[in-house]
């Protein structure tokens, strides 16, 4: 464990909830608004922080747990992500199902404190929650199975680092594509992005992920939105890791540069975000099934 | 071993003194005190076995033809009994409160009997060293489970329960018959030591049959059909014994007999990841499509054996392809979790005895808020079903992980294998719908059974079960914990039985590797585990001196919510079976509202099992139309048998003539 690994997830710690930020600015500039400032997720979550709390008489222990756990993973999460070419501070082989778990383990509990409440809408949410994860768990672990077979490694710092540079115009170039592309579809399905869930909708019916945290306020919730941005840090240094390895090899700058990619990736998830429309429903599956084939395929042209 | 066998005596004659005091107030406990004792110094005796690896034998004098009383434990026998053994002592623990209100109406020592019985012939099943005594061993072992199931003899879904699974077990014990025929057909007795394939077509043959007869027992598809009936009969304790170990001893019968067919073909070990996924993937999502909770966690235990199938069988085609890493990491991974499963699944069928004991309902459209008056059963419940659902940091996904590392090392090993990367690629694939789904399912077992609020007045006037049933699920919660956190130290007692199946391997350097993954595994889940509670005490503080209220849920400010407006079972998994509705067409009878004034609406979903009613079902009435055709043999009177057996003398007498000339 190098000063360079703790310097990734101290930074992580600090800047995740920046990306929301990042994602509504690129958002208000294409749709002619000022929009709200870069830092107001921090201001948000300040505020949260400092306020009491609601509970449902329904909820137990459980609703109070879930935040606490979900936040906690996502944490645990960033200990296994290496960026710019650093290695984790956590390596060791098949750490990359520690990750995918972990995600799983963080989505488990935000469904159990959804079903907590005994509302209908938080029950709603928690299953298609649980089914739209379901469709894109394969693809993830398929997709990050043909990453281990390119480059002959198990662990996820291994993998990432294993990848050579510009290998993207090279003979492995196809496999990355195709990789990059399921892994940016499950991104924008576990994180509750356009096109597959609409996070500023203000309908409880066709909400997915905030319908389920709809009871939680103050402490509560500025976890679980802290949770959030760490999750979306973490799929989207998965996603540039593979499509961009490290240029230098001189790791302050390449640490930079990861960095500004995670952000860069914020600031496509916002342009999507502003040119698409949400999904219907039951088109959703398909989106999610296509990501799984697109790792299947990586894994079969690695396997040829 | 004269320990572990005296262990086994206390038991049956603990039993036995149960029964003869037949309704006295202490028969209950007598026979309890006995097998919680009994299997207690055999979970003590055979965990030193299982640690060391050290073989022990015992033969003694058995008057019967072509068998020997020839019992020992090596590595794979004494870790299978200990695993039998821990669940056994604590459902022995469990029963007592468990079965007391119904000590009003019978007697129950006939039932603590029976169940000592099945106790030790489960036992006798996994040291057997004799063919006849192993099959033996084994009909008692089917005889007394089901005496078990039909404790509830009055309801006729236990009787059709009953003899369902009395049929698929005898059949699954003709095909034991001609394997182990098959086997000792040149040995000159049946002793483990002296069966062997002759052959390789053989061997192919024997491997076959007893997939399938040793694959009824553990409920692979499609020969499960008679588990998601038998299980939720039987008394909760005796559910946990069956889904938690006794279906088990079809998994180690599978490997003893492996191990007597010499080096195994590497498409033994496809098969077993085939039949593991489709297990494995089918019995979650038939689980899923379950409103009655037992008989939801004896479709997962189908799931769980395609899991242990799956590392078994990875191990298999890394035994016959001479690979280590993937043979050690495998059949680890599967021995893991055949403890792990034992573990978390009594947790959860004890959990479920708890709420039927509480609500006298298994339906879980009927339940919901339970955890506020059933503190301690949810707080495990919830434990098993996150280690269930393979979720960090509990123990089921340590021995998920290990099969995940071996397929995955597997294949980063072999880029460019092809075809031949196809078990280890199903495996993952199988792996991670599998962790989807019984994610999903758990979620909604739990949630809707513990949480939110209660549906109807008998769960609104659910209790707390007595501490005679509390302690057992805390104490198998904490194991599901500690499994987690230590797996390394779990790993040992599975590495000597590793060590059986895997003869001619040098599994020391791939052991200690997978030891120390696991270490790094639970370095990560103490540091979840740190992390969370760092954070909670985080909350803690921060909301100390503020002001925390009490107030309805939001439903979007609806003013009258009632608790029937709660998602149920069924809705919350409609649109996951949707997803697979070609596979398993579920039926639904939908009355939509009409017109201007609708007077009420309704839906009933339902999805029967496909193999029962599409496989099994036709396929027995065939059976029975046949058998209708010689009535005629069965006119009646007596005399007619007394011919019928005079004939048969005769034909046997002139065979035997003729055969000796």
């Amino acid at each position: 464990m190098t000063t360079a690994s703790v310097s990734n997830v101290l930074l992580a710690l600090l800047l995740a909830p920046l990306l929301s930020g990042v994602i509504n600015r690129v958002k208000a500039v294409f749709a002619g608004r000022t929009g709200q400032p870069l830092l107001q997720p921090y201001h948000d979550l300040a505020k949260l922080l400092r306020k009491g709390a609601v509970y449902s008489r329904t909820t137990s222990w459980v609703f109070r747990l879930g935040p606490v756990a979900g936040l906690a993973a996502a944490a645990a999460c960033l200990t296994i992500l290496p960026i710019g070419g650093v290695p984790a501070p956590l390596a060791f082989p098949g750490d990359l199902l520690l990750l995918a778990y972990l995600m799983g383990l963080m989505r488990f509990v935000t469904i159990t404190a959804a079903l907590d409440t005994g509302s209908a809408f938080e029950g709603m949410g928690a299953s298609r929650e649980a089914w739209y994860s379901m469709l894109a768990e394969p693809a993830l672990i398929l997709g990050l199975a043909a990453l281990a077979v390119h480059t002959r490694s198990v662990s996820l710092s291994g993998m990432l680092d294993g990848l050579a540079r510009g290998e993207l115009a090279g003979p492995g170039g196809p496999l990355l594509v195709l990789v990059a592309g399921a892994f940016a579809i499950v991104l924008l399905a576990e994180n509750a992005r356009i096109p597959v869930d609409d996070p500023t909708t203000h309908l409880e019916l066709t909400m997915i992920h905030e319908v389920m945290v709809l009871d939680h306020g103050g402490v509560d919730f500025g976890f679980i939105q802290y949770a959030a941005g760490l999750k979306l840090w973490v799929f989207s240094g998965l996603l540039t890791g593979v499509l961009l390895p490290p240029l230098t090899g001189w790791w302050p700058l390449d640490c930079a540069v990861g960095i500004a990619l995670i952000l860069a990736v914020a600031a496509a998830v916002g342009v999507v975000e502003s040119v698409m429309a949400r999904l219907k429903l039951a088109r959703v599956p398909q989106l999610l099934v296509a990501a799984s084939v697109l790792s299947v395929l990586a894994l079969a042209l690695v396997l040829r | 071993m004269t320990l572990f066998l005296t262990a086994l005596a206390v038991m049956v004659a603990g039993g036995a003194a149960a029964w003869m005091a037949g309704r006295r107030p202490w028969a209950s406990v007598l026979g309890a005190s006995a097998g919680a004792i009994g299997a207690a110094v055999a979970l003590v005796v055979a965990t030193e076995a299982a640690l060391s690896g050290r073989v022990s034998e015992l033969r003694l004098a058995w008057p019967l033809p072509f068998g020997s009383f020839h019992v020992g434990f090596d590595g794979l026998s004494a870790f299978f009994a200990a695993v039998t053994a821990l669940v056994c002592g604590l459902a022995a623990v469990y029963g007592v409160a468990y079965l007391k209100p119904h000590a009003a109406r019978r007697s129950l020592g006939p039932t603590w009997f029976a169940f000592n019985l099945l106790t030790a012939s489960m036992l006798v099943v996994l040291v057997a060293r004799d063919a006849v005594l192993f099959l033996v061993a084994w009909e008692l072992m089917s005889l007394t489970s089901f005496f078990l199931v039909m404790f509830d003899g009055e309801r006729p879904e236990t009787i059709s329960a009953g003899w369902t699974y009395l049929v698929a077990t005898h059949l699954g014990t003709a095909f034991l018959l001609a394997l182990f025929v098959l086997l000792g057909r040149d040995a000159a007795d049946m002793d483990f030591g002296r069966l062997q394939a002759v052959s390789p077509d053989t061997a192919a043959v024997c491997f076959v049959l007893a997939l399938v007869g040793f694959g009824t027992k553990a409920g692979f598809v499609p020969l499960h059909v008679w588990l998601p009936r038998a299980h939720p009969a039987a008394p909760s304790h005796v559910s946990a014994v069956m889904s938690g170990v006794m279906i088990k001893t079809g998994i180690y019968g599978l490997l003893r007999v492996v191990t007597f067919l010499g080096p195994p073909e590497p498409w033994w070990g496809w098969t077993l990841v085939a039949v593991g996924a489709v297990s494995g993937v089918l019995g979650v999502l038939l689980a899923l499509a379950q409103h009655d909770l037992k008989r939801l966690l004896a479709y997962h235990s189908v799931e769980n054996i395609g899991i242990i199938a799956l590392g078994l069988g990875l191990g298999l085609v890394g035994l016959a392809t001479g690979n280590a890493a993937l043979a050690v990491l495998g059949t680890l991974g599967g021995l893991l979790h055949v403890l792990n499963h034992a573990v978390f699944k009594s947790l959860l069928f004890f959990g479920a005895g708890a709420v039927l004991h509480a609500t006298g309902t298994r339906d879980l459209e009927r339940m919901g808020g339970l955890i506020h008056r059933m503190g301690t059963t949810g707080a495990s419940f919830l434990v098993g079903a996150a280690a269930i659902s393979g979720l960090p940091p509990l123990n089921g996904f340590v021995s998920e992980f290990l099969i995940y590392v071996g397929a995955f090392g597997w294949l980063a090993d072999h880029p460019g294998s092809g075809a031949a990367g196809l078990p280890a690629i199903v495996a993952i694939l199988a792996l991670a719908m599998i962790g989807g789904l019984a994610a999903a399912c758990f979620a909604k077992a739990f949630g809707v059974a513990f949480l939110g609020e209660p549906r109807s007045d008998a769960a609104a006037g659910a209790h707390e079960c007595p501490a005679g049933m509390r302690l057992p699920m805390v104490a198998l919660a904490a194991l599901c914990m500690a499994i987690g956190l230590l797996g390394a130290l779990a790993l040992p007692a599975a590495i000597p039985a590793a060590a059986v199946i895997l003869p001619g391997l040098d599994i020391a350097g791939a052991c200690a590797r997978a030891r120390e993954w696991l270490w790094h595994l639970g370095g990560a889940f103490g540091l979840l585990v740190a992390l969370a509670a760092v954070l909670a005490a985080v909350r803690r503080r921060l909301l100390a001196h503020r002001t925390v209220t009490a107030a309805v849920t939001w439903d979007c400010g609806y003013a009258a919510p009632t608790a029937r407006m709660q998602y149920t079972a069924s809705s919350f998994a409609a649109p996951l079976l949707n997803s697979f509705r070609l596979l398993l067409r579920p039926e639904a009878r939908v009355h939509a509202p009409e017109g201007l004034f609708p007077d009420g609406a309704s839906l009933h979903t339902q999805l029967d099992d496909p193999f029962e009613h599409r496989v099994f079902a036709p396929l027995f009435r065939r059976v029975r139309h046949l058998a209708a055709r010689l009535h005629w043999l069965q006119a009646g009177p007596s005399q007619l048998y007394v011919l019928y057996v005079a004939v048969a003398m005769l034909a046997l007498l002139l065979w035997t003539l003729g055969a000796g000339r």
